[in-house]
């Protein structure tokens, strides 16, 4: 899947819990990513979450290392 | 099972019904108990002691005018009309003697002495009230005749004997594509003008001119139907007791002999129809009293819309091809089925069990679509099952299911009678969902207000006899600012219901909801420069919703089709339970679905995170029930969403398709992503009526059924589950669920349905919400709203009555945030898109039919200002260009947009207006940001490149070999 998507997807989601209540920002992406994205999506998430020069939120690379 | 079902009681009552106390009298020596405010008339019907009439009829108030139903009541003088009397206690009513039978006939005679007496040949014949009243009274003989030298004083002869033409005479008008007006045939009863007054909602029609000079007349800015400012509802013709106005169908066919009882196809209203027919033949669809959605009325699309059934572009027999630049080879269904089963075999053997996949359809039943959701879980082994509801209200399904606990509206149709206050939200039910629309301005006509939130003046804004108090034309792309400044609103004036939300909403949330929303930032001055919503007037309508009593919101497509599609749908919620509008008749929260199956095709577990009934893939005593129901091991995680398919596809792990009546290929944005996705694929199945745009890239085509030739249930906007009965074999040899059932059996399962009720009773049997639903029960009750169990063997008509159903109501934060899909120098407009009446859809259905008389391309609708700037006129081709593509289409200038934005409809393959749409979808649920655009327009001659190499490799993919002897 091309990376940008993925990348821009992820910090859509990000946007949302980030105007929530509460310091749980990133378990609540974690959910959000395992109730709706298919595993290989997340599986590439991680994998560029490697990557430095994708332009990841920080609470999506918190909710990366929670998907494992 | 009884499938042909003869409607029990569909007699015309006369008068409408009333509620009120029972009032007792005596009709003809019997007691007869009504509502108070009945008409004798109705309360003689309703004994069964039917009362001769012309003018009257039940859909319709009483006019009074003909005086053939005229009656004795014992007290009273002289002889009133029953339609016009109501009745009163201890009456007394006489409705047969020698007075009144002598004055019915000479009612009667004088109709008659101006009516043509070719009954044998008219197309009304056994099928006229005209007829039926004369054998009623009794009438023997006409003696009028029109006095010596006078002229003819008639309405019906074209000349006098002499051959002088009839000034009285008018020809017919056969304008309209399925009905005539025949002037001469006309008995000036006014039924036609109050249907279209009071059920309709059009105003089209009048009376012109007085006494013997009265004439039905289309208003006055025209002389046909056509022209008129008619929107062929048909519900004139059907109110019509003559020939006057007549269903051509019937004119071709000859009247009607059986009816089949079924629902409509189209939108997700819903009607109840009654196909009438001869043998197999349909001779013509009238909407079915009894409906619970549409109550006896009907658009134009249901009507009369149905020809796509019979046309000749309709493919009958299945095709395979290795390669999509071959032609299709056309094959028995045993070598389709298993060419189908081979390839995904094959597929799933090289790439793996994930690599396909299946979309379901919303336009199929809910027993199709269960079974297809079934074949990709239960024989493909994972979740990949997605359905067309990802591109429409997928958002609606996540921001209503994390506020209320359920994915779905809060009321029947039936609420907005009770409704003070109507917020219409991204949506113009006018042109998507027309019988609502009729209803809804029924109640604004009796004086209900009405907000509309939409960038662009639609036709719901204003009608005949009403107009929206606010009309919040807001920059597309800013629902949750100004959803959230009304919330603003609401509570720094402190008009919330704080009762409400203190019991059935949860405290805390609401603590930190109400400090956000407070916050100066969500005011309406503040958000006034980004919504370009004037303060005052946003102002003005908070106010109105908040303090005006029953307050309802219906909300369409321009709410879920956004990057913010889900934020929005939670901002609605809080807006009703800020206000207490939830759980009650005349309020609630109100998605106006789509297609007509759509709410259906979500509740059978089409999206890839959820089982049937919504419940998560991740739950195991969920899986567990499915899994002792097939018999096989259900995958945990959630598979891939339509988007997520075609990305996949595109980079090679998505192999193989199976797409079910959906034709992704015109409906889902970015043409060109999508065609990129499908061409990647192996093997790519269309089950449909016809070559659809998607069957350019397909390798099987399974030809498919409509809805007249299968057994089945959909599930309208109100969760209402509505019989489709088959009313002629399947023109193709087989039912959706059958050939679905095909295919699975030919990649190896065991599946042995015979007739769609096992279908549903599979379904009832797994999903709590549906556990009271049988096709015994849809045939006793009609109809029946989810959820239907032994804690509501009624269904349930109003949701979270007593509570949520997710126990107290959650306020969500809703912060805005703008879609990076902006204007800058290169695309400085912003493009919606939006629908008319009378077609549907991606129009594969309603382009084959009469209905592109109303609309045969799609139109740019731009600001006078803007055209002006760019040198373009009414009527020109214009290039319209995004970052995703391009397109050419017509121009048409008005000021029903603001400037800045343009508008268009999706109807026609041609104009491919998603070639134009980007990839930006909704957060939460990937639905596809259709509603803003940023393009720019510019002067053209004609068909963009990529219009006509599309085109052309249409044609080619489109070739059929014939068949191999
Ligand atoms: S078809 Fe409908 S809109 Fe047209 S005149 Fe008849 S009732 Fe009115
Ligand atoms: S057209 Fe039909 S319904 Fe209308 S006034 Fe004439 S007879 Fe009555
Ligand atoms: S298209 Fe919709 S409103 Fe029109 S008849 Fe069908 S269900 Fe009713
Ligand atoms: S039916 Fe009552 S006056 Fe015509």
């Amino acid at each position: 899947m091309q990376p940008d998507k993925l990348v821009y997807m992820a910090n859509q989601i990000a946007t949302f819990f980030k105007s929530q209540p509460g310091d749980d920002g990133a378990e609540r992406i974690a959910a959000h990513l395992r109730d709706f994205w298919d595993p290989s999506m997340r599986a590439h998430l991680c994998e560029l979450a490697k990557q430095d020069d994708q332009v990841l939120d920080e609470n999506v690379r918190k909710a990366v290392a929670l998907l494992n | 099972m009884k499938d042909f079902v003869i409607p029990s009681d569909d007699r015309d009552l006369g008068t409408p019904a009333r509620e009120g106390a029972p009032v007792t009298l005596q009709i003809d020596g019997f007691e007869v108990t009504v509502p108070e405010g009945t008409s004798v008339m109705r309360a003689a019907a309703l004994a069964g002691l039917s009362i001769p009439k012309l003018c009257a009829t039940d859909s319709v108030e009483a006019f009074g005018s003909c005086r053939l139903c005229v009656v004795e009541i014992e007290g009273r003088r002289g002889t009133p009309a029953s339609c016009t009397t109501p009745v009163a206690p201890g009456m007394v009513v006489h409705t047969r003697n020698e007075k009144l039978r002598k004055l019915r006939r000479g009612v009667m005679e004088l109709y008659i002495s101006d009516h043509p007496l070719d009954c044998l040949t008219c197309a009304a014949n056994g099928d006229c009230e005209l007829q039926d009243m004369a054998g009623v009274v009794g009438l023997r003989d006409v003696r009028y005749q029109a006095p010596e030298g006078a002229g003819l004083a008639n309405h019906f002869a074209p000349r006098n004997t002499s051959g002088e033409a009839n000034p009285e005479w008018l020809p017919k008008d056969d304008s309209n594509p399925y009905f005539t007006y025949d002037p001469a045939k006309c008995i000036v009863c006014s039924r036609c003008v109050r249907a279209c007054e009071e059920v309709q909602g059009t105003f089209a029609l009048t009376i012109e001119g007085r006494g013997f000079d009265s004439r039905v007349s289309f208003g006055a800015k025209s002389d046909t139907a056509l022209a008129s400012d008619c929107v062929s509802c048909g519900a004139c013709v059907q109110a019509c007791p003559t020939a006057t106005l007549q269903e051509k169908s019937v004119i071709e066919l000859g009247t009607p002999t059986r009816s089949v009882i079924t629902t409509c196809a189209y939108c997700g209203v819903g009607c109840s129809f009654k196909a009438e027919l001869n043998g197999d033949e349909l001779v013509r669809m009238v909407p079915y009293k009894h409906g619970k959605a549409n109550r006896g009325h009907s658009c134009v699309k249901g009507r009369f819309a149905y020809g796509y059934a019979n046309h000749k572009d309709r493919i009958l027999n299945p095709m395979i091809r290795d390669s999509i630049d071959q032609p299709w080879r056309e094959v028995s269904w045993e070598e389709a089925l298993s060419f189908a089963a081979a390839k995904m075999r094959g597929i799933q053997a090289e790439y793996g069990r994930k690599s396909v996949g299946v979309i379901t359809s919303s336009r199929c039943t809910n027993e199709e679509t269960y079974l297809v959701q079934k074949l990709t879980r239960a024989v493909f082994g994972n979740n990949n099952t997605d359905t067309c509801a990802r591109v429409c209200h997928s958002p609606t399904g996540y921001g209503l299911g994390q506020t209320f606990g359920t994915s779905a509206g809060t009321q029947d149709f039936d609420s907005v009678e009770q409704a003070d206050v109507i917020m219409v939200i991204g949506a113009n039910p006018h042109a998507g969902h027309p019988v609502f629309a009729s209803r809804m301005k029924k109640r604004l006509r009796a004086g209900a207000k009405l907000i509309v939130v939409d960038p662009r003046r639609t036709e719901t804004v204003q009608g005949p006899h009403y107009k929206a108090a606010h009309h919040l034309a807001l920059r597309p792309g800013t629902n949750v600012a100004v959803v959230t400044a009304m919330a603003h609103v609401i509570v720094t004036e402190g008009l919330m219901n704080e009762d409400f939300i203190r019991t059935r909403c949860d405290w805390d949330e609401f603590q930190h909801y109400a400090e956000f929303v407070s916050d100066p930032r969500h005011s309406p001055e503040a958000s006034e420069l980004l919504t370009g919503v004037p303060a005052a007037e946003l102002r003005a309508a908070a106010r109105l919703f908040a303090t005006g009593g029953n307050g309802a919101i219906y909300y369409g497509l321009g709410v879920t089709e956004h990057s913010q599609g889900s934020t929005t749908v939670m901002g609605i919620a809080n807006l009703a339970m800020l206000t207490g509008n939830v759980g009650r008749r005349g309020v609630g929260v109100n998605p106006l679905r789509g297609q007509n199956n759509v709410q259906g095709s979500c509740d059978m577990g089409s999206f890839p995170h959820e089982l049937p009934g919504y419940r998560h893939v991740k739950l195991p005593e969920v899986r567990a029930i499915f899994e002792q129901a097939w018999g096989v091991e259900i995958d945990p995680e959630p598979g891939l969403r339509i988007p997520n398919m075609l990305d996949a596809a595109v980079a090679g792990q998505f192999k193989g398709l199976y797409c079910q009546g959906e034709d992704i290929l015109q409906s889902d944005p970015d043409t060109k992503h999508v065609a990129a996705g499908l061409a990647a694929m192996e093997c790519v199945i269309v089950h449909d009526l016809f070559l659809n745009e998607t069957a350019n890239y397909a390798h099987v085509f399974l030809p498919g059924s409509t809805f007249l030739e299968k057994d089945g249930t959909f599930t309208n906007a109100e969760r209402r589950i509505n019989r489709v009965r088959q009313v002629m074999a399947p023109r193709n040899g087989y039912a959706d669920w059958e050939v679905t059932q095909l295919l699975a059996n030919a990649m190896g399962a065991n599946w042995r349905y015979t007739h769609p009720s096992q279908i549903m009773d599979e379904i009832a049997l797994t999903t709590p919400s549906f556990a009271g639903v049988d096709y015994a029960t849809l045939e006793e009750k009609g109809s029946v709203q989810w959820p239907c169990n032994d804690a509501n063997p009624e269904g349930t008509p109003l949701m979270h009555v007593d509570g949520f159903v997710r126990g107290k109501g959650r306020f969500i934060v809703t912060e805005y945030v703008a879609t990076d899909e902006k204007t800058g120098p290169r695309f400085p407009l912003l493009l919606t898109t939006g629908r008319i009446l009378s077609q549907y859809n991606v129009g594969a259905q309603t382009r084959r039919t009469d209905n592109v008389v109303w609309h045969d391309e799609d139109l740019l609708e731009i600001h006078p200002h803007d055209a002006e700037q760019r040198g373009i006129n009414q009527g020109d081709w214009v290039k319209l260009a995004s970052r995703s593509g391009e397109t050419t289409l017509r121009a048409t200038l008005t000021d029903r947009v603001s400037p800045g934005v343009v508008y268009t409809t999706f109807h026609h393959p041609v104009t491919q207006a998603n070639v134009i749409t980007t990839d930006y979808s909704d957060w939460a649920t990937n639905c596809p940001e259709y509603k803003v655009t940023a393009v720019q327009i510019s002067p053209s001659n004609g068909p963009s490149e990529w219009q006509e190499e599309y085109q052309a490799q249409a044609a080619l993919s489109r070739r059929i070999l014939p068949a191999a002897e």
